[in-house]
């Protein structure tokens, strides 16, 4: 869906110097390059939400989450992290801090690893949001899952979704990463108390393996 | 009597094996569910309302308005019109709600008037604490005075460590249901089979009456033994609720200021010693604080007990600040830093390498132990590159980073606490282990797995491992280190036992008696006979429709020879100073520890690494930061209260002193002893690098460099 | 959280006009999240201006940058434009070293971002004072505040963006109901009259659009952060540093300090004595030298005085590929 938008946003203004990302930043509600397209209904609600201010009660609202559209109601103060853990029953990312600091609640959005405690739910609208669940795939674990344990780059584990998710992101974008040092560097946005970075950072490096043998493959 | 005995090192299959955590992809795929994570049907939430002073008595408080807030189904008051809060985020009311965030617009609405009363939360000079510090009583062995007297050299000093928090990333909380049966109990927990009773002495309810369960746990450290005041509340919100469950977790804020710290230490003190390095006299004054109950003293000198001439003094300090847990090796970190930087500071006087200083100091460790250090600081040093890299104080060339080495050391207990267990065998050849105990993400699932896996000579996958419910034989908590030895020896007597019973009806069947028969390789065989066999599936379903259960139990007092207590290690960490910055830089940290016998090295290994880390957050990160003025606690986040990351933490290289003379001791508990020496290490280093010791952890730039500057306008 | 409605208008004239004094911006949240939670903001009304096109993107303008108020710290640190030319800002960006928050945060966020002075952040105030009006910081824990205190202002600036744009002479340009207006990056910052003030000269219902960078050719320039972890923390003091480069010889340095001051602190001094001289490693120590004139610091903070002088002579050998 979104990348229908892409298309047709970059046809609307074809050398704007705007960012492809700040077009995805305003996927989901009518602008002039919309105003013929079919609207789909998160989209109509979203577009609505533009026109008047929704709340402070409980507003109905659409998300997309791990490909699937999911009709909740929740106040616009709900935040994406809460909104998925106490609605959806997604509750592999975790509330630590609750203040965008720890990374705990990491989820990717739109292709980019975020804080989920520090989004509001209403906000995420539109957006493609990938939580954990979303890395086992008819019952397979992710490669990066599989290298975390493998280097047994966890023990409570309370913060190891957050960071399968960071190294999950990071990867994406860049795939080779050869160094420890790097790896550790990638992740300075998550946090772990037991103390279990030595095997994270070896991980890593084990996934980004595993993960160009398989593309390879 | 059965042999209860661990088999051999030689010829172990699963024990020493470097398995990979029996719970992992649960967890690495998010699966995994915490007490914290369950969403019930008919789920309440919960929300404390604390308070913003240090100290203060409630004149009145009115809750009216927080129970017509809509959402609102209970509201519950804890300190009452004219009684006093101690300490910042002290519990006062509570509020149940459909959402949490109408339980947070009722804790909101709720009026309290205030009368704020002098408080005191700061502890760092002693001189400054009025009545708030307790003497302990002077302890004085042989004759300190005439040691000083006689010194060849004396050195002093004073150093300092803060209260620190646990910050478990899980926070303290639970699950509660009020139902007219009975309590239905879901906390975040290391005491699963303690922690019912204790919720039910607070309800004034039968212990019987509170079922507890929990498979994972987030992070405990040595907070979370007791039910707390919130589990009291969650429990009196739901009943008040109409039975509807209640979800009761910390935030933040409320986690790092009352759900547990480790006490502060600070200490003067004097050695007197022989040229050579032979400490000849010890004098501390110390003091301490974690909240209201002050701190009691760190065990000094540490390690070096014996020291014949020595005086200790030592204060509680009381303060207006959360209540202390136990915090992984209560006192020990403490002790060690304390020590090992004086000690570290003597060696620098003398101008000697300080492992000799340490080595010829055993003779005043406990007898038991020495040959452990002696062997430990040879096999440190090794891995450290000691003798290119270690140089002799500040002599650390003329460029901006200065690097140095440090050393500290660690001694623990961790024997094995009172564990039972339950093992069955299933006519289909199915086995469980059933224990009321928990895994803190230590590996207690798997390393339980491979005891019974051992005794039944069966792949470890074979064994299905049950914790983390009171219906279970009960195990005590855990803390102290004492689980892997309990469990272990509480899971290989129930095995053999059980595997005993198996023998007794497949031993007709071989031709045999049961005492000639042995498990190994999924078999069921005569010993030295491969011949005359069964499979382990035959053999079972030889039980018919009756499964085999057997019960097993570590008993503390009798141990069987499967676990004891006593251990070493050392540690040495390898820094690189900025002296233009004060910024402290790991490059390595070396580990050598011994805990007997070693189930499984890579889990063992695992435990040491986290330690080490948390080691360098202690040394040059994580304090607790209090404001004399508002008695607040200044930090209490994860941005100011620091915490190391992935790249703050150098190379950390470990080694488990595996050998026979340990191995044959039994099992010893791991959990703790690898915390201690790492924050007198690095502050040791930081010392020997930068040619000046700073006096106060954690070794933050502002005190580098005001530590250097001392030193230049000394 | 206290409960507000949410808008998500498309157009800044929309967004204007849903904006009152109790309504608030919001971009990536990071700051004004965590702040609602604290119930230290309290809006009525959220105005999400991330749907607003116009705001976002990073593109030349001119012999020079735009950026979008919304563009993010990670649009800035990997953009081809920003690393070659404003490695500064690139530098600046990176130095907020998680991903996440690089990922949320946006260039306009991070410049009207809140102080992270603990005693505001407890709720003490702007000027972080007890009910009496004692100045907390000063006779309390100081460690990471100002030592250029300006007043009874001792919070530090938050902004890592502020210096480096500062540095390179950026402008700001504002909307709001009675039409547009621009100012310098360093006007954004005033030093708040009362303890429930606001520390920023934007009004409640402005927008900042988007930051205007002047031409950076010919001009050598680099940040360097003092930081206490690797991992995502705070900078203990900044310097950022845009050199005009005549041959070998600096034509016009600028060099401005972050995290020392309630606002960024130019370094005027400092940057005269580069004037008319070449680079050299002495040059650049005698800068940071300079730099700490007239600072003031307090108990516990005397320590930034020599990070500001290593800040400064670093980023001045950084800019400048002077090797240590
Ligand atoms: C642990 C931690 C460490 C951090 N370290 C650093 C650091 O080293 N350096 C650094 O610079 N930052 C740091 N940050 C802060 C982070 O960079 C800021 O929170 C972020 O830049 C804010 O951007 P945002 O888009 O999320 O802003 P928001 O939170 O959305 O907004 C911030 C404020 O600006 C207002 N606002 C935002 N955009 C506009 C606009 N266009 N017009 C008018 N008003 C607007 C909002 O109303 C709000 O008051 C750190 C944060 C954390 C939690
Ligand atoms: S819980 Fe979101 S960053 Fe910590
Ligand atoms: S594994 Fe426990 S916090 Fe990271």
């Amino acid at each position: 869906m979104s990348k229908h938008h892409d298309e047709l946003d970059e046809k609307a203004h074809p050398n704007s110097g705007f960012s492809r990302r700040g077009f995805l930043r305003g996927v989901g509600v009518t602008s002039g390059a919309l105003g013929g397209a079919i609207l789909t209904e998160e989209e109509a609600e979203a577009a609505q939400s533009a026109a008047t201010p929704s709340g402070p009660a409980a507003v109905p609202i659409t998300l997309t989450v791990n490909g699937k559209p999911q009709k909740l109601t929740v106040e616009p103060r709900v935040t994406l992290l809460d909104a998925c853990r106490t609605q959806l029953d997604l509750t592999g990312a975790k509330r630590v801090c609750d203040r965008g600091t720890c990374g705990a609640c990491t989820m990717i959005m739109n292709g980019k690893v975020v804080y989920s405690c520090t989004v509001l739910a209403i906000d995420a609208q539109g957006k493609q949001i990938s939580t954990i669940e979303s890395l086992t795939v008819a019952g397979k674990a992710h490669p990066v899952s599989q290298a975390f344990v493998k280097n047994d780059a966890q023990q409570c584990g309370y913060c190891t979704p957050g960071f399968v998710m960071a190294t999950k992101g990071y990867l994406d974008r860049n795939p080779a990463p050869t160094t420890e040092e790097q790896a550790g560097k990638a992740l300075g946005g998550n946090l772990c108390r037991c103390g279990t970075y030595v095997g994270v950072r070896k991980a890593v490096i084990e996934a980004a393996k595993a993960m160009k043998g398989a593309k390879n493959a | 009597m059965p042999n209860y005995s661990w088999p051999p090192m030689t010829t172990r299959k699963a024990i020493g094996q470097r398995l990979t955590r029996h719970d992992g992809i649960e967890k690495a795929s998010g699966r995994a569910k915490y007490n914290s994570d369950l969403n019930k049907q008919d789920l309440l939430y919960g929300v404390l309302l604390t308070s913003p002073y240090a100290h203060a008595r409630i004149r009145s408080i009115d809750t009216s308005a927080a129970e017509r807030v809509p959402g609102v189904t209970a509201v519950t008051v804890i300190v009452k019109a004219g009684e006093e809060v101690n300490w910042q985020s002290q519990e006062i009311a509570a509020v149940a709600a459909t959402s949490e965030q109408a339980a947070r617009d009722g804790v909101r609405a709720i009026k309290i008037d205030f009368e704020v009363l002098p408080h005191v939360v700061r502890e760092e000079d002693l001189s400054k604490v009025g009545n708030r510090a307790t003497p302990a009583g002077e302890q004085v062995t042989g004759d300190p005075e005439k040691a000083f007297k006689e010194a060849e050299v004396s050195a002093e000093g004073q150093y300092g460590i803060p209260v620190l928090t646990h910050c478990c990333l899980e926070p303290h909380g639970q699950i509660v249901q009020w139902t007219p049966s009975g309590v239905n109990y879901w906390p975040s927990t290391q005491n699963v089979s303690g922690i019912g009773p204790d919720l039910a002495k607070n309800l004034e309810i039968p212990a019987t009456q509170v079922k507890v369960h929990q498979d994972h746990i987030g992070g405990g450290f040595g907070s979370k033994f007791a039910s707390d005041r919130w589990g009291l509340e969650a429990a009196r919100l739901s009943k008040a609720s109409g039975g509807r469950p209640v979800k009761l977790f910390l935030d933040r804020a409320t986690e790092l200021n009352i759900a547990g710290n480790r006490p502060s230490a600070f200490a003067k003190i004097k050695m007197a010693a022989k040229r050579d390095g032979t400490i000849t006299g010890w004098e501390s004054t110390s003091w301490a604080t974690g909240g209201m109950s002050g701190g009691g003293m760190p065990p000094l000198p540490y390690v070096f007990t014996n020291i014949p001439n020595k005086r200790l003094n030592h204060s509680a300090v009381k303060t207006n600040g959360g209540p202390l847990r136990a915090w992984r090796a209560p006192n020990h970190p403490q002790a060690s830093f304390l020590t090992c930087a004086a000690v570290e500071d003597l060696a620098a006087k003398l101008g000697m390498d300080p492992i000799e200083v340490f080595l010829k100091n055993l003779q005043w460790a406990p007898e038991a132990r020495r040959e452990s250090y002696a062997h430990q600081f040879k096999k440190a040093a090794e891995m450290a590159e000691w003798s290119k890299r270690w140089h002799r104080r500040g002599d650390s060339g003329s460029g901006n980073i200065k690097r140095g080495l440090g050393v500290g050391i660690c001694t623990w207990g961790g024997a094995g606490h009172l564990s039972n267990c339950r093992a069955t065998i299933h006519p289909d050849g199915s086995v469980q282990i059933e224990l009321g105990s928990q895994d803190l993400g230590t590996g207690t699932r798997t390393i339980i797995a491979q005891v019974a896996a051992e005794t039944y000579g069966l792949p470890v996958e074979a064994v299905k491992v049950s914790l983390g419910d009171n219906a279970f034989p009960a195990s005590n908590a855990s803390g102290g280190s004492t689980t892997v030895g309990g469990v272990c020896s509480s899971t290989r007597i129930a095995t053999v036992n059980a595997l005993e019973k198996l023998f007794e009806q497949v031993a007709t069947g071989l031709n045999t008696t049961p005492d000639k028969l042995e498990a190994v390789g999924g078999k069921i065989q005569v010993k030295g006979d491969a011949a005359k066999s069964l499979t382990w599936a035959a053999a079972c379903k030889k039980l018919g429709t009756q499964s085999i259960t057997e019960m097993g139990q570590n008993d503390p007092k009798n141990p069987k020879g499967l676990n004891t207590q006593g251990v070493a290690g050392v540690q040495i960490a390898d820094v690189s100073v900025d002296v233009e910055t004060g910024v402290v830089k790991m490059n390595r940290m070396v580990a050598v520890q011994d805990c007997g016998l070693v189930v499984n090295p890579r889990l063992a290994e695992s435990q040491v690494l986290g330690a080490c880390i948390m080691s360098i957050c202690g040394a040059l990160m994580e304090e607790r930061i209090m404001d004399a003025r508002t008695g607040r606690v200044l930090n209490p986040d994860m941005e100011f209260y620091k915490l190391a990351g992935a790249a703050d933490i150098g190379e950390i290289l470990v080694h488990m002193d595996i050998r026979e003379e340990n191995d044959k001791r039994g099992i010893i508990g791991l959990g703790e002893p690898p915390t201690v020496g790492g924050i007198a290490a690095i502050a040791n280093a930081v010392a020997n690098a930068i040619g000046v010791r700073v006096p106060m952890v954690p070794l933050t730039p502002d005190r580098v460099l005001m530590a250097l500057e001392e030193k230049r306008s000394a | 959280m206290q409960a507000f409605e949410y808008a998500n208008p498309t157009t800044v004239k929309d967004a204007i006009a849903l904006l009152s004094d109790d309504a608030a911006v919001l971009a990536g949240g990071t700051d004004l999240i965590s702040m609602m939670k604290e119930y230290l903001a309290t809006p009525k009304r959220l105005v999400n201006i991330k749907s607003i096109k116009e705001l976002g993107g990073i593109a030349k303008a001119g012999g020079g940058l735009r950026i979008g108020a919304t563009a993010t710290f990670d649009e800035l640190a990997t953009s081809t434009l920003v690393r070659t030319e404003y490695p500064s800002l690139q530098q600046a960006a990176l130095g907020v070293t998680s991903p996440q928050i690089r990922n949320m945060g946006t260039v306009g966020g991070d410049l009207l971002q809140r102080p992270r002075c603990w005693y505001f952040r407890n709720g003490f105030g702007i000027l972080g004072k007890d009910k009496d009006g004692t100045s907390l910081a000063p006779i309390g824990e100081n460690r990471y505040h100002a030592i250029f205190p300006k007043g009874d202002a001792y919070y530090v600036n938050p902004s890592s963006l502020a210096p480096a744009l500062i540095a390179l002479g950026a402008k700001a340009k504002i909307a709001g109901p009675n039409g547009n207006r621009e100012v310098g990056i360093d006007e954004l910052y005033v030093i708040p009259g009362t303890n429930s003030g606001r520390e920023l000269s934007l009004q409640p219902n402005e927008i900042l659009t988007e930051i205007v960078v002047p031409a950076a050719r010919g001009t050598k320039n680099a940040t360097y952060e003092v930081r206490h972890k690797e991992a995502l923390d705070w900078p203990l003091a900044t310097a950022s540093v845009a050199l005009q480069m005549k041959g070998t010889s600096i034509a016009k340095a600028s060099i401005v300090l972050g995290h020392v001051g309630p606002t960024p602190v130019m370094a005027a001094a400092a940057a005269n004595a580069l004037t008319g001289k070449t680079l050299s490693a002495d040059l650049a120590t005698e800068a940071g030298r300079l730099a700490v004139e007239g600072a003031n610091p307090m108990s516990g903070n005397t320590y930034k005085l020599q990070l500001v002088r290593t800040a400064v002579k670093r980023a001045i050998m950084q800019a400048g590929g002077i090797k240590a």
